[in-house]
């Protein structure tokens, strides 16, 4: 064994339930390289990892550190061996303060200074160049600002081998080249950095190696000179395929949604949605973009009737071709169950499949009355007819689950989310928005979801795709319009515009740049 | 490779026979029955000679089973009273307080408008009962709808009101004036009292068709199935245009109702009076019965039987043995200890180092 | 109307001072993510196991002795109301059975048990109760010896039996506990966010278990306070149904408190100013009455809090629920 392997892993292997989420992975991290773990979601890199870092428990297999076998039972574990992750939901407390959450959990005799602890953290932020004020509550902190926190805390307990969970999924481009920089400093220190990630164009610009797995299994580690990215699809998804993504032309598309100035104020007294207007058509899908938290959530929810919003949303019927009227209908103020009883049906998938879209104690049967079970008898509830829906999704989009009654809980992400658009496009929708409906699929389950909406938009129905992946966005819509901070930055043409025109729009919303890149 | 793995390893069980997870809980059961006969051994009885006297005792003679039935009435109707609270995850702990306030109205016409004919004079206390406790309830869900004002502690704090609300009634307004010393209110006329049924009042088939009311309502009714969305997650709820707010004040309504009329029924069918002792910490014990039972309410007529039996035991052995009837609440403590503790194991399979994933199942 | 205001204080700070047992240990209890809600049990087993102590110690010694009974009854009181609170650790936390539950369970359990020990011990006795001498009641009532004499202050601040004393104590370690050591802002993490208390290296069982169980043995102190003191009728001596629903109060008073050791103070004696109102402020209304303003004002608190939603008054956001590190 090299000393200069900091971490080895041997024959991996861990299940959950039937589950096999790792499969007999050998894996080894260099001192002083960036290696990057790429897959696809669900290819077992985020439970690959949490074994390094103590969250979970292997199987079965060996994990050497410094050349020495090691048993991660707890995190503190992993913190003593040197190891620190950086988990993709961040795990900060939100009540406490930076510096409090930095020392968290720490050994230590005697009172807490916090005046050295301050120190000891502008020293870290000096050396590696971030910017981060100890006092501050987490809760009042951008992003970025709390993954930042995350970094400190893991240096501070002096890890020399650093482990970052999608760590640029919630960045925008700027801040991942400042986490890339920053990156690299710690690299030329000669600590081991793994970046998870399925970001193929981030792997080429700062990795050394690349180790790729595929449905559970290590398929293999190449340097990343000596590679490129078709080839590192192909090591991914096991075949090469095709990239393209069908989009027809969208035909005779007519005005569904015209939102005018739509302000959204949250709980927290935050503006989270300032003046959007935009318009949706019937035959088209209009991709949203925007890094994650820019309104797109509450845009969705307020077309669905969910959020509390001031300004317009008309809706323009179009059964035979003819706009009822210019005004349309407003459906700003009118609740969920309104908006159905005034005949329009809005379809909706959530981010938030299992905690807003789906029911997860429920088996599909009951899941897939959750829109309509107010139909029928007056007091009894009919289970037949969505029952029978239920078999039907089954059978045509080839859902995985024993049984119509299994709690859709315990199916997989991709199994989960068919059967939740297959619900919302079993209702005949005349609009369609979908928030981010191919997080966290494999290859193949989101080119079904792909296919279904591009089928409603040549139903002629209005698709809103709410989406974080801009090459997806940028091949599968035929408008995008992007949002920042809760402002319209811009709309862009889906065949023109280029994903750093896209990216450049998701940071500024001055009138520079909606003149500059809009369509 | 001694320290290879933890001792023990917890992981999620996949389906569970229906019989393997029965034996389980008659295991918790029986070890709860053991620790508690340990107690009476240091008391220096023979616990299988006491735990024959309570099995005697409430089952033994027909007074004794008479006895030990009206005991589950009102285990049972507030159990079944909790289960569509509990199962919205509405941590409803006032039936206690529901309870009371049902009976307090049900006395009102029990001491006050006798001139009813009975079954008039029943209805009117039943529908006030239901109210009562109906309104008792929709309080702090109305709170809780509209400001998320949190339930738990709000229906205990109207446990004690209604408590209070009870003494003063007993000492000031209708303090019995006959009685003397004591202050307690008067025993109900005849046509104010439950016609009895095989020895016991008419309350025990009330709750028994209440029981089987709340299964359907639970499971087949769409009211049911709005529970049980809002229960899982109130977002969801709203998703599917559901009034959540609505749904929680009906809802609890319905449970206050229910517990009032459980009041009604203690009151005009064992006790034919008011006193503090109505609801007498039924409405806690209830809860552990709905819980036990996994809010079925089938099952809660099993669980609140077996709770009666111990409750009517107990009052047995503490003239056989001299044994205190505080017994009961001990017991019934253990035996709810050991079943709460024993759903882990149907849940989840402990796998203890070197034995492998196939390995020991407890 | 004149009212004797000294009087009333000192009245209040006797009955706060059992509620502020329960409130402290309530605090330590819910901090950590575990809602208890057996402290009315775990006060009754505290209660009846002090007792206990002091009354076989007294019928062993030829000679007791005021401190060691104290002691002993301390020690009892404690110990037993900790084992409650295992008990009810072990299921939440490692069985992770529902805390709402649980807690009702402690609840019918520690009643039962603090009536039947307590019954059962006087029914081995001749006078059929069971009761402590004058030495030991006297100690759980007398004031500091020499200071209590002083004028006026004397009366107002040192007249009062130690246990109150002991009660500030614990508040005043508390309340430093929470804001100045690693040990409390472990604590608080734990509370907050037990999972990422855990990815810290924080043994969130052992602070779990620690928190609660020290938690429930200072609320066991509150249920010793109730059976020996005889500010609200006879002390040193079992009474069926002794603590009559403060350990509920205790609870309540935790969001009165917004879990902070300072306020809990401040509702105790507010709770205890309430609940001795009665004797001291005649507003012609019915003594049942009065007995309800405690729970009344409780409610007030809870809507306000409800109502106001600060952030750093909100509970710890885990409370109530059972952490399991692979949940998936």
């Amino acid at each position: 064994m090299e000393p200069s392997n900091a971490i080895e892993l041997k024959d991996i292997t861990k299940t959950f339930g039937e589950v096999v989420a790792n499969d007999k992975i050998s894996l080894t991290v260099r001192r002083g390289e960036i290696l990057s773990l790429l897959g696809e979601n669900g290819s077992g890199k985020t439970t690959l990892m949490n074994m390094l870092s103590g969250i979970y428990f292997p199987d079965s297999g060996q994990i050497f550190v410094g050349g020495k076998e090691v048993t991660i039972r707890s995190p503190r574990d992993a913190y003593e061996l040197g190891i620190g992750m950086i988990h993709q939901h961040f795990k900060l407390v939100d009540v406490l303060t930076a510096a409090e959450n930095i020392i968290l959990g720490l050994p230590g005799k005697g009172p807490l200074d916090r005046k050295a602890i301050a120190t000891e953290i502008s020293r870290i932020s000096r050396k590696y160049g971030f910017e981060i004020d100890p006092n501050r509550k987490i809760y009042e902190m951008a992003v970025s600002e709390k993954q930042t926190v995350e970094i400190v805390k893991v240096l501070y307990r002096g890890a020399d081998i650093l482990i970052l969970d999608e760590p640029t999924a919630v960045l925008t481009p700027q801040e991942t080249e400042k986490l890339f920089s920053v990156l690299r400093n710690m690299k030329a220190d000669g600590k081991a950095i793994i970046i998870i990630t399925h970001k193929l164009h981030e792997v080429m610009e700062v990795s050394d190696r690349v180790a790729v797995l595929r449905k559970g299994a290590y398929i293999g580690t190449v340097d990343t000179d000596q590679t490129d990215p078709l080839k590192l699809t192909e090591m991914m998804v096991g075949r090469s395929v095709s990239l393209n993504i069908d989009r027809p032309e969208p035909k005779e598309p007519v005005d569904r949604l015209r939102v005018e100035d739509l302000t959204c104020v949250n709980d927290e007294g935050v503006t989270v949605l300032d003046h959007v207007s935009f318009t949706a058509r019937g035959g088209e899908i209009l991709g949203v973009a925007g890094i994650a938290g820019s309104g797109q959530k509450e845009l969705c929810e307020a077309v669905a009737g969910l959020q509390p919003v001031t300004g317009h949303i008309r809706y323009f019927p179009s059964e035979d071709g003819t706009a009822a009227s210019a005004e349309g209908i407003e459906l700003v103020g009118r609740d969920p169950m309104a908006i159905r009883q005034l005949g329009i049906s809005l379809a909706f998938v959530p981010e938030d499949r299992l905690g807003m879209g789906l029911v997860a104690g429920m088996g599909m049967t009951d899941n897939m009355m959750l829109r309509s079970y107010r139909r029928g008898h007056p007091f009894l509830a009919d289970r037949k007819p969505p029952r029978e829906l239920a078999e039907t999704i089954i059978r045509e989009l080839e859902v995985v689950t024993p049984d119509v009654s299994t709690p859709v809980r315990r199916l997989s992400g991709g199994n989960v989310q068919k059967v939740l658009v297959g619900r919302e496009i079993a209702s005949g929708p005349s609009v369609l928005m979908a928030a981010y409906p191919v997080r966290g699929l494999d290859i193949n389950s989101s080119y079904i979801i792909y296919h279904l909406l591009n089928k409603q938009k040549q139903r002629g129905v209005a698709v809103l795709y709410v989406g974080e992946d801009l090459d997806v966005l940028l091949e599968l819509c035929d408008r995008i319009l992007v949002l920042c901070g809760g402002k319209v930055s811009g709309v862009a043409d889906g065949r023109t515009a280029t994903k750093e025109q896209i990216g450049l729009m998701m940071t500024r919303t001055d009138a520079e740049g909606r003149n500059g890149h809009g369509a | 490779m001694e320290h290879k793995q933890p001792l023990f390893r917890i992981a999620k069980r996949g389906d569970i026979s229906k019989g393997r997870a029965l034996m389980i809980r008659a295991a918790a059961i029986l070890l709860a029955l053991c620790t508690g006969g340990l107690i009476v051994m240091a008391l220096g009885h023979n616990p299988m000679a006491v735990y024959a006297d309570m099995a005697r005792g409430a089952l033994g003679t027909h007074t004794g089973l008479r006895e030990t039935v009206k005991l589950t009435v009102p285990l049972l109707g507030a159990a079944v009273a909790i289960a569509p609270a509990f199962k919205m995850k509405f941590w409803n702990i006032g039936a206690e307080g529901q309870i009371l306030v049902g009976a307090i109205a049900a006395t009102y016409f029990g001491l006050y408008q006798v001139h009813l004919p009975q079954t008039a004079l029943l209805v009117a206390m039943f529908l006030a009962a239901a109210v009562a406790g109906g309104v008792w309830g929709l309080i702090p869900a109305a709170f809780k709808a509209k400001w998320g004002t949190n339930e738990t502690l709000f229906t205990l704090m109207l446990n004690y009101i209604a408590l209070g609300m009870e003494q003063y009634l007993q000492n000031g307004p209708w303090k019995d004036p006959k009685g003397t010393g004591f202050p307690i209110i008067a025993m109900f006329a005849k046509n104010a009292r439950l016609p009895k049924v095989l020895g016991v009042h008419v309350g025990w088939i009330i709750v028994l068709v209440f029981m089987v009311a709340m299964f359907v309502y639970l499971r087949y009714s769409k009211q049911g199935y709005e529970i049980a969305v809002v229960g899982e997650s109130e977002r969801t709820a709203r998703y599917a245009g559901m009034n959540v707010p609505h749904i929680i004040m009906r809802t609890m309504f319905l449970s206050g109702a229910i517990s009032g009329i459980t009041g009604f029924l203690v009151a005009a069918g064992a006790d034919y009076t008011l006193n503090a002792n109505t609801a007498g910490g039924t409405g806690f014990t209830a809860i552990t019965v709905a819980w036990l039972a996994g809010l079925n309410p089938i099952i809660m007529l099993f669980i609140a039987f077996f709770l009666a039996i111990l409750e009517k035991g107990s009052n047995t052995i503490q003239t056989s043995f001299k044994i205190p009837a505080s017994a009961a609440e001990v017991l019934t403590g253990i035996i709810l200890f050991f079943m709460l503790g024993c759903e882990f194991f149907i849940r989840y399979r402990v796998i203890i180092r070197g034995k492998g994933e196939s390995g020991h199942e407890h | 109307m004149s009212i004797n205001f000294m009087g009333m204080l000192m009245a209040a700070v006797l009955a706060g001072a059992p509620l502020l047992f329960g409130v402290l240990g309530e605090i330590l209890t819910e901090k950590s993510g575990n809602l208890n809600l057996g402290v009315e049990g775990m006060m009754f087993m505290g209660g009846v196991a002090g007792l206990a102590g002091s009354f076989y110690y007294e019928q062993s010694a030829a000679d007791p002795s005021a401190v060691v009974s104290a002691l002993l009854a301390m020690g009892c009181a404690f110990l037993c109301a900790a084992f409650g609170a295992f008990i009810y650790s072990v299921l939440t936390i490692t069985l992770r059975a529902n805390q709402n539950v649980t807690g009702l369970a402690l609840t019918i359990f520690g009643t039962g048990f603090g009536n039947f020990f307590g019954e059962a011990i006087g029914n081995s006795t001749a006078s059929h109760y069971m009761a402590v001498g004058d030495v030991t009641k006297a100690v759980f009532n007398s004031g500091i010896p020499v200071l209590r004499d002083l004028p006026v202050v004397g009366q107002l601040l040192f007249s009062y039996n130690f246990m109150v004393y002991l009660a500030l104590a614990v508040a005043g370690v508390m309340a430093w506990f929470f804001s100045r050591t690693r040990a409390g802002l472990n604590l608080h993490a734990v509370g907050e966010s037990p999972a990422t208390a855990d990815a810290a290296g924080i043994n969130v069982t052992r602070y779990k278990y620690l928190s609660t169980c020290l938690g429930g043995g200072i609320c066991g102190l509150g249920g010793l306070y109730v059976v020996m003191n005889s500010a609200s009728g006879v002390g040193g001596v079992w009474v069926y149904n002794c603590m009559n629903g403060k350990g509920w109060i205790a609870v309540a008073l935790v969001i009165f408190a917004t879990w902070s050791p300072a306020r809990a103070l401040l509702g105790s004696l507010v709770f205890g100013a309430l609940s001795i109102m009665r004797f001291y402020v005649p507003l012609g209304i019915p003594a049942q009455i009065y007995d309800i303003f405690p729970y009344i004002a409780t409610v007030m608190v809870l809507i306000a809090v409800s109502l106001r939603k600060k952030r750093e008054n909100q509970p710890p956001e885990s409370l109530g629920l059972a952490y399991f590190r692979e949940e998936r």
